[in-house]
């Protein structure tokens, strides 16, 4: 009885250990191939501990992680557009002066356009609207006005690049002057306020703790479906499937992930919402990345354009579309942007082109073309914000602070650099 | 040592992993003259002329090369050591710097200066006298660039005879000219020998070889065949010393059953994008059934590459003449409607054109077949998976898993990858441009295997390749091209190396 009993416990041992085993070699195996992206997550742990040690009683409260993650959104929302931009071999220099430019727009138009045109209209037809209302029909109206107009701004930049073949550095740059001149002919050199309080709470409030609870318990049994769901479909075609442990232990930690982190955040105020909308439009990107045919495309283009062309992809059409994205999200920026300062104000946005294109190489984005991942560029624009947040409260002075984020820019390269040699 | 000889080759021999390109190559130039060497494309030009010129060092072959009277020793690669004797190599590719004028691409890198600061007028006073010397008429001043290509290639014979060039190689220099531009080549090349310089001159384009060579070198396979007096032979028999190989069992035999019509072109002619009033390929007509293999023989820029992406709708809508698939009109438009219509290109340069090599298989052999297993919104990866994973075995191609980049393929796989890419759709013609360039003997068998397959499986296939042998041993039908025209077709029964050759010197 005994000897039956250790006998099967040693057999559960020694699966365990060969679970163990395999896993650990998955895992290895993953990290050498996004090495790039991995040595970023460590980079960013470091951080995280290097400042918790250096700020024990600030640093790791929720209150400051609040402030972190929220100060990463807006060059994030560019990062993201900026990754497809990149991968297809571009490069846009425009998405600071254009996000400033956006806002200035869409507080024109709440502020000089919307009351006396279309408010009085609203209030004729449905005569008991309250102010309320009426502000929040004002901001959907603007987040409308402000995908537009960036739209167009990606389609002026795209077209021009794809179509008259002028080099996406030169147009963009242009673009860079441009917006920047049309930012102080909306404004006209002063500041459009008062802008509406629910544009103002775009950027700045929390959604309520029980949302954020009933949110992470929707994520959560997404992630639960969809892994099941994916397992459950490879099989019906046949392929061969990962032991279950892994995806289990993939769906444990995410949901812990989901879980702890929604909690950290309801300790202070609860979910911001522009972290909440950093994620979605995040996702979307990704999947657009990985498993759509412009994702592809874009991927494509930009490892070997004549390969592309051959494999009969509309070059041309796709560099547009891409611009197009960008657009979108620089319209997100702009929103942003404006619900943050509280007003339409000239000279808004300066140097976000480049802070969004470090946040992209950091990341693992190749300028060469072909190489980038939307997840990698967060994590470049988190690197970024975080070696901000830290050093404000070291009281770093301002030029340190300039010299060592330039010199992760450049180490994050050169570990690319290092690592593609090594491969080859 | 006969002090007659300039240059001497005795029994050199170099291997490359997995083919021998010299074998016991042996012969004599005589000082002064000019020395035709010519022979088939990987006949071992090219090797030979990169042992004289320092690329591959001493002992990295076997044998022994004199240079006046001395033995050749360059270690490492020693480019600059093989100029400072006096040997000068003008490559088929020029080097030159576009935007920089003749003058400074004469003397690049040894300007004449003094601690540093160029020294302008003495710079181009000394590129003045060299084109003076020896009557090259070019204007030193202006950008190279602006230069037609037959100037251009003077200025890089200038510039190999502004070191003191006592050995003169051009490799290939008349394939990017016009006859004109030959022409004037021909008669500085004349000038160049009574100002006593030796010249060897490499090319395939064997009536050149009777305009102004003394003596001619034949190599075939990395062998010296012969050297004769150019006076004392002919075109045909030079020809034959060229091609006159066995053919070993280096193919696969097979029957290929022809069936209808499935592509008709009839009088195409197809203009350059840039410029229009220039054409890329001539009142070209060919049927091609289902089940046959057309090969397409021609020297190198006769056009065969253009007149196959013409057809897969690369150069644009400005093109005269009927193209019918299926007896059904075919306006050709862009590659994405050629391949709507069923015809599918295995392009010429695999790394360049084919493969995007940081990508894994799977991506690349997806690439043009997305909208198969894709709608607006999703890619269907299962589905991906499977397809990409049923042409991979179907190929027999080697790879740990479909997620294994394309660059760790060995180069056989990689053009396996290319075909897979092409394959999954099914198309009723597929188009071979050098489809075994660069890759191995056994990879090729495997390749020629593949292609029997799909034309024993109904698929039209047209193959572009510059290996004789090959096209003889695979295609049912032969057409020849010169000069952007078809200048002749031949059966499979009718067609000998010879008159291959002939066809595609431009001698009917």
């Amino acid at each position: 009885m005994t000897i039956k009993n250790t006998s099967s416990s040693i057999q559960f041992t020694e699966r365990f250990r060969d679970l163990t085993i395999l896993f650990i070699n998955f895992l290895w195996k993953t990290i050498k191939r996004n090495l790039k992206t991995y040595t970023m997550i460590f980079v960013l742990i470091f951080l995280f501990a290097l400042f918790w040690i250096l700020l024990p009683d600030t640093f790791m409260n929720p209150r400051n992680i609040s402030n972190l993650t929220r100060a990463m959104t807006i060059i994030s929302f560019l990062a993201i557009g900026m990754v497809f931009v990149i991968v297809t071999g571009n490069i846009d220099l425009s998405v600071g002066s254009a996000t400033g430019f956006i806002a200035t727009v869409v507080a024109f138009f709440q502020v000089h356009l919307f009351p006396p045109l279309i408010l009085p209209v609203l209030s004729a037809l449905f005569p008991g609207i309250s102010g309320y209302v009426l502000g929040i029909i004002s901001t959907i109206l603007a987040v409308i006005i402000a995908l537009i107009v960036g739209g167009l701004i990606g389609f002026w930049n795209g077209f021009i690049t794809a179509y008259l073949r002028v080099p996406a550095f030169i147009v963009t740059l242009g673009g860079l002057f441009i917006f920047r001149g049309l930012m102080s002919a909306v404004t006209g050199g002063k500041t459009i306020s008062p802008i509406e309080s629910s544009l103002n709470s775009i950027f700045n409030d929390y959604l309520p703790r029980e949302v954020g609870i009933v949110l992470a318990v929707l994520v959560i049994a997404f992630i639960v479906f969809n892994t099941l769901w994916q397992r459950y479909k490879r099989m019906k075609y046949g392929l061969e499937i990962r032991p279950l442990i892994y995806d289990l232990i993939k769906m444990i930690f995410f949901s812990v992930m989901v879980a702890g982190f929604v909690f950290y955040m309801n300790l202070y105020g609860g979910l911001q919402i522009p972290l909440v909308l950093l994620v979605v439009v995040a996702f979307l990107f990704s999947y657009l990345a990985k498993n759509t045919r412009f994702g592809r495309y874009a991927y494509a283009i930009g490892g070997n354009k004549e390969a592309a062309r051959l494999s009969g992809i509309n070059i041309k059409a796709n560099v547009l579309k891409v611009f197009i994205f960008m657009g979108m999200c620089i319209g997100i920026a702009g929103i942003m942007f404006v619900s943050r300062v509280g007003t339409g104000a000239p000279g808004g946005g300066e140097t976000y082109e480049l802070l969004a294109i470090a946040s992209c190489v950091i990341g693992g984005t190749s300028l060469m073309g072909g190489e980038g991942t939307i997840i990698g560029a967060l994590i470049g624009s988190l690197i970024m914000v975080t070696l901000d947040n830290g050093f404000v409260q070291l009281n770093v002075p301002n030029w340190a602070q300039y010299v060592i984020k330039g010199l992760v820019l450049i180490f994050a390269v050169w570990v690319d650099v290092a690592t593609r040699k090594s491969r080859e | 040592m006969n002090n007659n000889y300039i240059l001497e080759f005795d029994r050199v021999t170099k291997d490359f992993p997995g083919i021998r390109a010299l074998s016991d190559v042996s012969f004599k130039v005589k000082r002064g003259e000019i020395h035709g060497v010519c022979g088939e494309n990987g006949a071992g030009k090219s090797t030979l002329m990169k042992i004289i010129a320092g690329v591959y060092p001493y002992q990295s072959y076997k044998g022994c090369v004199f240079f006046n009277g001395e033995e050749l020793m360059f270690s490492g690669s020693s480019i600059r050591k093989a100029i400072e004797k006096g040997i000068a190599i003008v490559y088929q590719e020029l080097a030159l710097i576009s935007q920089m004028t003749v003058g400074e691409n004469i003397f690049l890198g040894r300007e004449p200066n003094q601690k540093g600061i160029i020294n302008w007028n003495k710079l181009y006073s000394k590129t003045q006298k060299i084109l003076s010397k020896y009557k090259l008429n070019i204007p030193f001043a202006s950008t190279v660039g602006k230069l037609g290509m037959g100037q251009q290639q003077l200025v890089e014979i200038a510039k190999a005879l502004s070191e003191d060039a006592k050995l003169l190689i051009l490799d290939e220099p008349t394939s990017a000219l016009n006859e004109t531009e030959v022409d004037t080549l021909m008669i500085i090349l004349k000038t160049l020998k009574k100002n006593g310089v030796t010249c060897i001159y490499i090319s395939h384009k064997i009536e050149e070889f009777f305009r102004i060579a003394d003596t001619i070198t034949v190599l075939r396979d990395g062998k010296t065949i012969n050297t004769v007096p150019s006076k004392k032979t002919t075109v045909p028999e030079i020809i034959k010393m060229m091609v006159g190989r066995e053919m070993k069992e280096r193919f696969p035999k097979a029957e290929h059953k022809m069936e209808d019509v499935v592509l008709e072109v009839k009088n195409l002619t197809a203009f350059h994008p840039d410029f229009p009033g220039r054409t890329i390929i001539e009142n070209i007509s060919f049927s091609l059934h289902k089940g046959e293999i057309l090969g397409i023989a021609g020297l190198m820029g006769s056009g065969r590459t253009e007149l196959v992406t013409t057809l897969f709708g690369e150069y644009g809508i400005n093109i005269q003449g009927q193209v019918l698939i299926n007896n059904k009109p075919f306006d050709i438009r862009s590659s994405r409607h050629a391949m709507d219509r069923g015809i599918s290109l295995v392009p010429e340069n695999r790394k360049d054109q084919g493969l995007i090599l940081e990508q894994s298989v799977l991506e690349n052999i997806s690439l043009p077949n997305l909208p198969r297993f894709s709608s607006a919104w999703a890619i269907n990866k299962n589905e991906e998976v499977k397809i990409c994973k049923e042409v991979v075995k179907n190929l027999g191609i080697k790879l740990g898993s479909l997620s294994a980049q394309v660059n760790s393929l060995s180069g056989g796989n990689q053009q396996k990858v290319v075909i897979a890419k092409w394959l999954v759709s099914h198309p009723l013609i597929l188009i071979m441009d050098e489809p075994t360039r660069g890759i191995d003997v056994g990879a090729k068998y495997e390749i020629y295997k593949l292609m029997n397959n799909l034309a024993a499986s109904g698929v039209a296939i047209i193959m572009v390749s510059s290996e004789l042998p090959e096209i003889m041993a695979l295609s049912d039908t032969i057409m020849i091209m010169h000069e952007a025209k078809c200048s002749g077709i031949l059966k499979r029964k009718e067609a000998s190396q010879e008159r291959i050759m002939t066809l595609a010197a431009g001698y009917k």
